[in-house]
């Protein structure tokens, strides 16, 4: 039988002496009472303005599988190729998109569409590296995504992660040379709670077990190591403060889409995706800084018309309900919209009334943070000649995916050239392309 | 008499049952003592490892002795203290981690402490050596050193089979020279050949056929310990690669990277044949120049060594595994050090300059490497006898980083998203979980690991980069569904029910809970500190299953040291 003290069994078993630590464990977060990022939510509703010292952000609406340009946003009815899409008019005088996409067709005065994007890479992984990060797959190097880049051109802090994929695909953002530091915090449908953030026993074991955890083994795992172990090496434990604090941190709410009013939610539809472009813009007014939504459904190889239809039906809504409701808060000049994928799709339809991988000229819509309303870059041809010599032949002032980034971080007001430094001294700017001057603001 | 019979069929069936039960108890609770002497003696295998292990030391031990002259020189020139040796659990701890990926499970520590002190280290190591664990952990990092982690155009590529082939390799422990021959003059299809995927893996960027220009730096990094990528665009102004003779080295020249990427153009794709030999066929359009040139496969440094005729593939291959081609066999030697240590012995596992002098050890290394026939296992014992490998990461002097770049003590090295899945998916169990584990048991292990790996985030084939810890990888650890089911007190499967069980008194269990979480003996203040935890607390089975969870949590569980 092992000998105990009265005074060791009143330290163990006493929680109320660990005061100081509950205060960074916090209440555990959520609650019934309305925290302090839900008032001020309200409150902007009522006004219909935010912060205007806000930091530039970016919401990528990413279309995974290589949605159709000819189904969305470049149609090209009756001719050859068109398939089954009809055109439709939009808000912007001349501007037709395809009909699949109604609701967005109403807000392209809030956009730019880029028409031409052209690339080299037709195999779905390393085309979606190639247009998260700008560069070509390089087995000697793996690059950073757009929101790594941008979290690390400003290392402002907040208490949940600054870039965050909401129903991740297959490739969420990662930090790639930056380091894991800047991956992507991941979360799934925003009807379902933040994943690992609510703490599974009761707050006062979970308190003791931290303290243990702090005062207990991690000081006999420093004694007589590294120098500075925690400080230089491990982070260990602020590792831990910094989860400690998201656990509890109001930001979280940002999360929670059932506090918004039934038919704002219904305005974004009823997906997954349209909640998580809900939760962008939640996230974006309490300091994310690129926040991802991914939408699959797109590789048509079969029935191309059925599946580019079904994906539409839940683009539709919550990419116009974005744009909507961006505009209204007045976030739209600090927001910068970014929707599309890897590539696009064929203009020819194969035997199995499918498109096949198209990077020789696709669609991108981006929308905000200095972007000109209602222009068109570039243009694909009606009835391409199809030379497999030179496919782009056909496309009209066609931009490159480095183009593209070079647009984005500028209309961000991040340094598109400035070279970085990657882990073994070599220098690599952030971005090799130059940015689309005609859908920019002057 | 039918009433006796009916009493006599339910006591034949509880009969049964009982016994069932009996077998399931002995299978849960089996290393949660320790073994009697008897045992040990009845135990053949256990023997003649010991006699295995002791014939590799004696045959090991004079190039071991060499390595710690080295360090012992290198040390002594510099000025530095070093630590003393660790703990035979920690070295052990080590071992695991290196070759399996996880710690040791409570069975196999039971298991050595029958052993003398003297004998431990190396008869798991001699254990771990043939555990298909090894072979199939290793062919997975192996993998990622060479084809990468994506997955590729799966009409050519079945990476799949290629680690299956590279398992078998260590599992038979094939020649390294060997190995690297195999896979640069690969032939045939991909499915029938896995070596052929480490060319068809670079399929998907170059139309059909193998990309001169991946497989060049990939060649570069893996078999040549040398970046020249950048030489790809541009030839080095930089002062960064050096190539030429190592003796007299010169700038790295555009013309170095393409001539080596020109040997791969000979590597043909036919149809159903899959890939054969053919002609070179690369030209190139080179910066400044107006136009492309014909490239002749060439060499980076060493054309002496290179073969005036054959294949071309056949030919690159001679120069790289060339016993005097001393610059690859630093590299073979560089990626196991890393392995070993989970960092590498320089700045980066795959640059080793020409112009810039290696540590001792290595050069030590490599030259037995070479003169006992590229034999990996050999490498591995070395390494794991050295006094580098077995000292303490800690001292009683100040340690600062430079100690560690010196090996004076071992460095506190972040574990891979792998190596913290094994390592709780095991501190969970009480016996190690391989392939005699039950089907369900494996299956859990198998995707709890991936599902893990997935969400602590995959650091891809870049194995040995210093990625700090992230706050989704402490809200995993902390909440994650993995951990609470590991920790939970399930009886069937979990450390922390079995050893609240079966453990004779608070003391045991606390001693149990840290073997099996990190591999050591607690100190007296923590196991003072913990049963006290344990009987103060209303429910044992609780402050049990936080005990598991505070270990699995901690830096220690987390980092190799």
């Amino acid at each position: 039988m092992t000998h105990q003290d009265p005074a060791n069994q009143n330290r163990f078993c006493n929680v109320h002496s660990h005061l100081s630590r509950r205060t960074l464990l916090g209440a555990g977060g959520g609650g019934l009472m309305m925290s302090a990022l839900a008032r001020r939510l309200a409150w902007a509703d009522e006004q219909g303005v935010t912060d205007p010292g806000r930091p530039k952000s970016v919401i990528l609406l990413w279309l995974e599988g290589g949605p159709s340009q000819l189904e969305t946003f470049d149609p090209h009815p009756g001719g050859v190729y068109g398939g089954d899409a009809v055109a439709m008019d939009t808000s912007v005088k001349d501007l037709q998109i395809a009909d699949l996409l109604p609701r967005t067709a109403e807000q392209m005065h809030l956009a730019s569409l880029v028409r031409s994007v052209t690339s080299k890479e037709g195999d779905h992984q390393r085309a979606v590296y190639n247009i998260k990060t700008g560069y070509r797959p390089d087995p000697t190097l793996k690059h950073p995504s757009l929101g790594a880049v941008l979290c690390h051109a400003d290392q402002a802090g907040a208490d949940i992660p600054r870039h965050i994929s909401i129903v991740p695909g297959s490739s969420p953002g990662r930090g790639g040379y930056l380091g894991a530091d800047y991956d992507a915090f991941k979360i799934y449908d925003p009807a379902r709670p933040v994943p690992d953030v609510r703490r599974s026993v009761s707050e006062t074991r979970f308190e003791q077990r931290v303290s243990d955890l702090y005062d207990v083994v991690e000081s006999e795992f420093r004694r007589g190591r590294l120098k500075q172990a925690e400080e230089t090496r491990t982070l260990h434990q602020s590792a831990t403060d910094a989860a400690l604090r998201m656990m509890s941190s109001e930001q979280l709410d940002a999360f929670d889409v059932s506090a918004e009013p039934r038919e704002v939610l219904e305005s974004f539809g009823d997906s997954a995706f349209g909640r998580g472009a809900l939760a962008a813009s939640r996230l974006i007014e309490v300091g994310a800084r690129c926040v991802e939504v991914t939408l699959g459904g797109w590789d048509s190889h079969v029935a191309n018309h059925s599946l580019q239809s079904s994906a539409c039906e839940k683009l539709d809504p919550a990419l116009a309900g974005l744009l909507k409701r961006l505009e209204d808060r007045d976030l739209l000049d600090s927001t910068l919209v970014v929707c599309g994928g890897e590539f696009g799709r064929t203009p020819g339809i194969n035997p199995a009334e499918g498109r096949d991988h198209w990077p020789h000229g696709f669609s991108t819509l981006l929308a905000g943070c200095g972007i000109r309303r209602g222009a068109v870059h570039g243009a694909t041809a009606a009835n391409p000649k199809l030379n497999s010599d030179d496919p782009v032949a056909d496309i009209g002032d066609p931009v490159t995916v480095a183009d593209l980034h070079a647009t984005i971080l500028d209309s961000l007001g991040v340094d598109y050239q400035e070279e970085l430094e990657t882990p073994i001294g070599r220098p690599m700017k952030r971005c090799e392309g130059k940015p689309i001057q005609t859908i920019l603001d002057s | 008499m039918s009433r006796l019979r009916k009493i006599a069929s339910a006591s034949l069936r509880w009969s049964w049952f009982f016994v069932l039960v009996l077998f399931a108890f002995g299978y849960l609770v089996a290393g949660l003592s320790q073994q009697t002497t008897a045992g040990k003696s009845r135990n053949p295998a256990a023997s003649e490892t010991r006699t295995v292990t002791n014939a590799m030391n004696r045959e090991i031990s004079s190039s071991v002795e060499q390595m710690n002259q080295d360090r012992d020189r290198s040390l002594a020139s510099m000025g530095l203290e070093r630590a003393d040796a660790a703990h035979w659990l920690a070295v052990c701890r080590r071992l695991s981690l290196a070759l399996v990926g996880n710690g040791l499970s409570l069975e196999e520590i039971r298991a050595l402490e029958q052993l003398k002190e003297s004998q431990r280290e190396r008869v798991h190591l001699e254990n771990l050596l043939r555990d298909p664990r090894f072979h199939h952990y290793w062919a997975e990092r192996w993998s990622r050193f060479l084809v990468g982690t994506d997955e590729g155009q799966f009409i050519v590529y079945r990476r799949r089979r290629f680690r299956i082939w590279l398992a078998e390799v260590f599992a038979s422990n094939q020649r390294y020279d060997r190995m690297v021959r195999e896979l640069l003059t690969a032939k045939g299809l991909w499915t029938d050949k896995p070596q052929v995927n480490f060319l068809t893996a670079t399929f998907d960027s170059n139309d059909g056929s193998a990309d001169p220009i991946r497989l060049a730096a990939r060649t570069s990094r893996v078999f040549l310990g040398l970046r020249i990528d950048c030489l790809q665009c541009h030839n080095d102004f930089l002062g960064n690669v050096n190539l030429g003779d190592a003796d007299d080295t010169r700038e790295g020249l555009q013309t170095d990277f393409h001539q080596l990427a020109a040997f791969f153009t000979s590597a043909k794709t036919n149809g159903l044949q899959g890939v054969r030999d053919g002609e070179v066929d690369y030209s190139y359009k080179y910066l400044d120049e107006e136009q492309e040139t014909d490239v002749t496969p060439n060499v980076p440094f060493l054309p002496e060594l290179l073969p005036g005729s054959g294949e071309p593939r056949q030919r690159l291959a001679a120069w790289v595994t060339h016993p005097e081609n001393q610059q690859a066999a630093r590299a073979a030697v560089s990626h196991v050090w890393a392995l070993m240590f989970g960092r590498p012995m320089g700045h980066a596992v795959d640059n080793l300059p020409l112009d810039e002098p290696c540590h001792p050890m290595m050069d030590t290394l490599a030259q037995d490497f070479v003169s006992h026939g590229f034999n990996l296992r050999r490498l591995i014992r070395m390494i794991a006898a050295s006094e580098a490998f077995r000292v303490d990461s800690r001292s009683e002097f100040e340690i600062t980083p430079e100690h560690e770049r010196a090996f004076a003590v071992f460095p506190l090295v972040r574990l891979r998203p792998e190596q913290v899945a094994g390592s709780i998916m095991q501190a969970a169990r009480i016996k190690k979980t391989d392939r005699d584990s039950s089907l369900f048991l494996q299956l859990q292990t198998l995707t709890g690991t991936n599902d893990f790996v997935t969400q602590y985030g995959d650091i891809g084939e870049d194995e040995f980069n210093t990625d700090s810890i992230t706050i989704t990888q402490r809200l995993l650890m902390m909440n994650g569904n993995l951990l609470n089911e590991l920790v939970n007190p399930n009886p069937l499967l979990n450390t922390s029910a079995h050893v609240g069980m079966f453990a004779r008194d608070n003391s045991h269990v606390v001693e149990t809970v840290y073997l099996c979480a990190l591999n050591r003996y607690p100190t007296p203040a923590e196991k003072q500190h913990f049963v006290a935890r344990i009987e103060c607390s209303d429910n044992a089975g609780e402050a049990i299953e936080d005990l598991l969870w505070v270990l699995l949590n901690s830096s220690e569980l987390a980092w190799n040291h």
